[in-house]
């Protein structure tokens, strides 16, 4: 899809076989989180490579969307580091990392209900313009600039979802799955190097998780790192290059799906002693 | 509420998209009409609608300096969703450094009193915002109230500005007298010219307020034409994106805290002209013309008018400023009266007479959405075995 899209500053490379030798593009250190007695996270490290696509999975409450927020900047760690490309996220500010190259969509859909889905992605593709009050009063050369630029873009992508026939319809107006697809549209406007996707088969059937699986490979193809969080054990097995499981805020296991299919510390406390049928 | 709400807007839709569809020259003609229709309004004291008994023109300022305070409050309430219950604070402090710079402690020309006071309380609205904009929702509004008490306050125990006696002699703004036009008199029941009522053209007097409708109207007019270029941007998104879902739009790579202050310190920009206006117009102010209760009667006119609609904001400028005058008959029961059409309009208009965009159908989706959502999160319970 978009084929015209500008090379950025620190242009990613869009290899599609996955190689733990390709470049760590986020390195989770040690990382710990505590809620006041609650420990939610407990020294988890993992990394992602460039160019893959990460699952996260684990039992309810294991950590996961903890995980997503420390790495996005809500929650700061207790202890432990996150490093983005080999720059700690530690101190920074939610809009910085977004501006850095991390993007995410929610458990619970997030939109912007009360503007349009081309808007709602404009906002997204906003992160990486300056506009201010002074250039959009006298509309200023970088006022059209950036517009023109931010809404190609939106539309680019909301094409690339399949729901460019929705751009002008309130993002509260469109059907759920739509809503999950406007979601992803708008984290990839930030053009960001990982995106983060959390839970973005909720609620979907399996038709639509099929389809969704698609989406997600062809979204690696662009040249994105994907870390995705996910229940739905098929999906995650069909979609991954590697995954890490996650137990009580600790990581019980990480390899390809293959191996975390076999590994019995996986299939006892996540997948249930018994039950091979989840793969 | 719900029948209510779902028997208008369409012909708003409609209407909306009549005008949207018209060819551009046919647009442009209609709103230079309207403007000139606007411009010409006191002049034609239409019966019915000229309040018998008050200057005419100068109830009509009283709403275009509503009108400019509800598009300020309109970004800082509807567009950035900052629950402001102090603007008038910004309106006294715009009002208070154009009286100050030119009767109280300096004879400045009011032209260059203007900027001052326009930048005093835009400087005030980042000084407020700065260490308060870190607060959400209900905090926001205590601390905002407390802002404005304190401003009026300040102002009644200070005999520099004037204390509760108050400052008069405020500059008018320089008009050279161009021409005299007469106005309608409609006594005999047809619209006969009266030559011996008549306006000179800009010339800023007390008797006759109609020149300075006529600024405020085109201060309006301008006001609206930026607010449109503004939140037709990258900043206008930001808000509106702040207003929805702060946290998402953080994370979205809005700089949330930094472009609610600029809400806040472009609302204070606008309030502090319009007092700034509001004092020239009124030669005389006391910490009375800035009591909490101009702050809610603000604040009344975005939300009856539909907050986040810049037409609607003015319409409901129009209702808050123009029918207390219009019905000075009924003067003992014009609270009462007043009150009761906010609560008929809370109930049957809870999104105000003009809402924006969001419309029934997007209230209904979002039920079913949640419906789902709830079906998903059980749904995922049961797949993870």
């Amino acid at each position: 899809m978009p084929s015209k899209r500008e090379p950025r500053p620190m242009g990613r490379p869009a290899v599609p076989e996955p190689s733990l030798e390709r470049a760590k593009i986020l390195d989770v250190q040690d990382l710990t989180l505590r809620f006041g007695g609650l420990t939610a996270l407990d020294g988890v490290s993992f990394d992602i490579r460039e160019g893959e696509i990460l699952g996260l999975i684990g039992p309810n409450g294991a950590g996961k969307t903890t995980c997503f927020n420390a790495i996005t900047g809500v929650y700061r760690p207790t202890s432990g580091d996150i490093l983005f490309q080999g720059t700690s996220l530690a101190g920074r500010k939610r809009f910085q990392i977004t501006k850095m190259g991390i993007a995410r969509t929610f458990q619970n859909i997030r939109l912007f209900k009360a503007m349009t889905a081309l808007e709602n992605v404009m906002v997204g593709a906003d992160a990486q313009h300056s506009t201010g009050i002074m250039s959009a009063l006298f509309r200023l050369p970088k006022h059209r600039r950036e517009e023109q630029e931010g809404q190609d873009r939106a539309m680019e992508l909301l094409r690339f979802m399949g729901i460019q026939r929705h751009a002008d319809e309130l993002a509260a107006n469109l059907s759920y799955g739509d809503q999950r697809r406007l979601e992803i549209a708008r984290a990839m406007a930030t053009n960001p190097k990982l995106i983060c996707l959390d839970e973005p088969a909720a609620g979907f059937n399996p038709a639509e998780k099929v389809k969704l699986m698609e989406l997600i490979r062809r979204v690696r193809d662009q040249g994105y790192t994907v870390l995705l969080i996910e229940h739905d054990m098929k999906l995650v097995m069909g979609v991954t290059d590697r995954i890490v499981v996650l137990e009580f805020g600790r990581k019980i296991a990480e390899g390809s799906p293959a191996e975390i299919r076999d590994n019995p510390a996986v299939i006892a406390a996540y997948l249930g002693v018994d039950e091979e049928d989840a793969s | 509420m719900s029948t209510a709400v779902s028997a208008r807007p369409k012909r708003g839709a409609g209407l909306k998209g009549r005008v949207v569809a018209m060819p551009k020259p046919l647009k442009i003609t209609l709103w230079v009409l309207l403007a000139l229709l606007a411009y010409a309004l006191p002049l034609l004291e239409p019966p019915i609608i000229s309040p018998p008994g008050t200057d005419f023109g100068g109830v009509l300022f009283t709403v275009t300096i509503y009108c400019l305070v509800a598009l300020g409050l309109n970004i800082v309430v509807g567009y950035a969703g900052l629950l402001d219950l102090g603007y008038v604070g910004f309106y006294a402090i715009g009002a208070y450094t154009a009286a100050i710079l030119t009767s109280f402690h300096a004879n400045w020309p009011l032209l260059l009193a203007l900027p001052v006071a326009v930048a005093a309380s835009t400087l005030s609205g980042v000084l407020l915002g700065a260490p308060t904009l870190r607060v959400r929702g209900d905090y926001l509004a205590i601390v905002t109230l407390g802002f404005g008490e304190i401003i009026r306050l300040v102002a009644t125990n200070t005999e520099w500005l004037g204390a509760a006696k108050g400052i008069s002699n405020i500059d008018r703004p320089p008009g050279p007298a161009l021409f005299e036009i007469p106005h309608l008199n409609w006594d005999t029941g047809t619209p006969l010219l009266d030559f011996n009522d008549t306006t000179t053209v800009l010339q800023f007097g007390v008797l006759d307020q109609i020149p300075y409708y006529w600024l405020g109207l085109t201060v309006v007019i301008l006001m609206l034409f930026a607010d449109r270029l503004v939140k037709d941007s990258r900043v206008g998104r930001a808000w509106e994106a702040t207003r929805e879902d702060e946290d998402a739009a953080e994370l979205m790579g809005v700089p949330t805290f930094r472009f609610k202050l600029l809400a806040f310190a472009t609302g204070a920009f606008i309030g502090g002209l319009a007092g700034a206006l509001y004092a020239s117009r009124q030669s005389f102010i006391n910490p009375l013309s800035f009591l909490l209760l101009y702050s809610i009667l603000f604040l009344a006119a975005v939300v009856v008018g539909g907050q986040g609609n810049r037409w609607g904001v003015l319409v409901g400028a129009f209702l808050v400023a123009y029918l207390p005058e219009r019905f000075r008959d009924f003067a003992d029961f014009r609270v009462l009266a007043f009150g009761a059409a906010l609560m008929a309009l809370a109930i049957f208009r809870p999104e105000g007479l003009l809402p924006p965009r969001r419309t029934v159908r997007a209230k209904q989706m979002e039920q079913e959405i949640d419906a789902l959502e709830e079906g998903a999160e059980t749904d995922g319970e049961t797949s993870r075995a």
